[in-house]
């Protein structure tokens, strides 16, 4: 009893808090000063429409440099705590999957794929970019593993993609440092016309690599939950 | 009409929270968790935020979603 | 209509917030983890709304400079963008740390677990 009075004091002194500070929040009209630069200049600065991209890769590209960081280490944990070892052990039987989902999956496969490739590749002109494509691209793996459950991912391909494409954004970005303003800026090549597909220097470039680390580390979570339902506890 | 659809949202998204939390089952308990995560990318688009909505669609209510089914299957055939 | 999502995201913080403390079992923690997860997303994408404002992707209508009047703030979108995945990378994490516990304990239950508690 004593337990649920301080939960709700807890949960009372918090909605206290959010009483005052709703009361405080104006609706504001106007942007704050760093939002307007980023509005007024973004597109001569950076060159892409859309700004979220342009904030995401190029003005604080260290953060999502540092983000896919943390997602790498988290996909490193996993495997390494979901680690099954293969001999001597009793595998659990297969489990067989319907017709509808076998015929669909071979039909849905590759268009999932070229969906997220076309998301992540169009980042800076629509909405999306690396972290929603690397998602789609997760999502098709789904499918194929819930299709048919003894499929395994390559774990060396996944590696060399991940590694491989980790490795190209920093050297991405230490070409910037030594073409242009800094690290990660993306006017080592030109800025191009703006709302085409090849423009906005090397931000497709750049979120390609994030898309393609992102689904692959995704894609290597799934893979190891899904190993874990392999074999008997 | 936009007013008229954020609160049918927010109304299904509290629901759905609570169902949540206080539901015994845990099928139920992570349905209703992806089901707030819809709604909410569907709130994000009705706030200028198309990116963001994207994002919550794929990751919040997709792979997060699968995610916890695999480890209730697993709990389950251990048990 | 800002009012209206700053609301439901006060008290979606406020059932996540509840049902971590609350329930007894660690899967069910975790979903309230997840709800607090969304509230907070919900609530920064709100601080950066502006009224009338269109999303922040340039074309012909809105024009190439001086749209600051025209569309809302993109650094909170920025953020909540990588919030996302990061939370998901959390979850994920959580998940496979509930699963170890439970091959270790065959138990799901927060009570069974006592070598840390004092």
């Amino acid at each position: 009893m004593i337990r649920n009075f301080f939960i709700i004091l807890i949960i009372a002194g918090l909605a206290g808090v959010f009483v005052s500070l709703f009361w405080e929040f104006g609706a504001s009209d106007t942007l704050t000063p760093l939002a307007t630069h980023y509005a007024n200049n973004g597109a001569a600065e950076v060159g892409a429409p859309n700004l979220v991209t342009s904030i995401v890769v190029t003005y604080r590209g260290l953060d999502t440099l540092g983000e896919v960081t943390i997602l790498f280490l988290v996909a490193a944990i996993i495997s390494f705590f979901l680690k099954v070892e293969k001999k001597g052990q009793k595998m659990a039987p297969p489990r067989v999957s319907s017709e509808i989902i076998l015929t669909a999956s071979k039909l849905l496969v590759p268009v999932v794929l070229v969906l997220g490739i076309y998301v992540f590749v169009n980042g800076h002109l629509t909405p999306g970019g690396g972290f929603q494509g690397g998602a789609i691209i997760a999502t098709a793996f789904v499918l194929l593993l819930m299709a048919n459950p003894r499929f395994e991912l390559n774990h060396r391909i996944i590696a060399a993609v991940e590694s491989v494409s980790g490795m190209a954004f920093v050297l991405v970005g230490v070409l910037g440092i030594l073409l242009a303003g800094g690290f990660l800026d993306n006017k080592i090549l030109p800025l191009g016309h703006f709302g085409k597909l090849f423009s906005a220097g090397a931000i497709p470039i750049i979120y390609s690599l994030v898309g393609l680390k992102v689904g692959s580390e995704l894609s290597n979570i799934l893979s190891n939950f899904q190993d874990v339902q392999k074999d008997e506890l | 009409m936009n007013l008229l659809i954020l609160i049918t949202l927010s109304v299904i998204m509290l629901v759905m929270a609570v169902t949540a939390v206080v539901h015994k089952k845990l099928t139920v308990a992570v349905l209703a968790t992806g089901v707030v995560s819809l709604m909410a990318s569907v709130m994000y688009l009705l706030m200028a935020a198309p990116d963001v909505a994207m994002t919550e669609a794929a990751i919040g209510s997709g792979l997060s979603t699968i995610i916890f089914f695999y480890v209730l299957n697993k709990i389950r055939k251990a048990k | 209509m800002e009012t209206i999502a700053l609301i439901t995201s006060f008290v979606l913080i406020l059932i996540g917030l509840y049902g971590i403390l609350s329930q007894k079992n660690i899967l069910k923690m975790i979903v309230g983890f997840s709800l607090f997860d969304t509230g907070l997303h919900v609530l920064i994408v709100t601080v950066g709304y502006i009224r009338g404002g269109t999303a922040p992707i340039l074309d012909q209508v809105t024009g190439t400079s001086n749209v600051s009047d025209k569309i809302v703030d993109p650094i909170p979108q920025a953020l909540v963008l990588t919030a996302i995945v990061i939370g998901l990378g959390v979850t994920a994490l959580m998940l496979a740390y509930a699963l170890k516990m439970y091959q270790e304990k065959q138990s799901l239950d927060i009570r069974d677990f006592k070598e840390l508690k004092w």
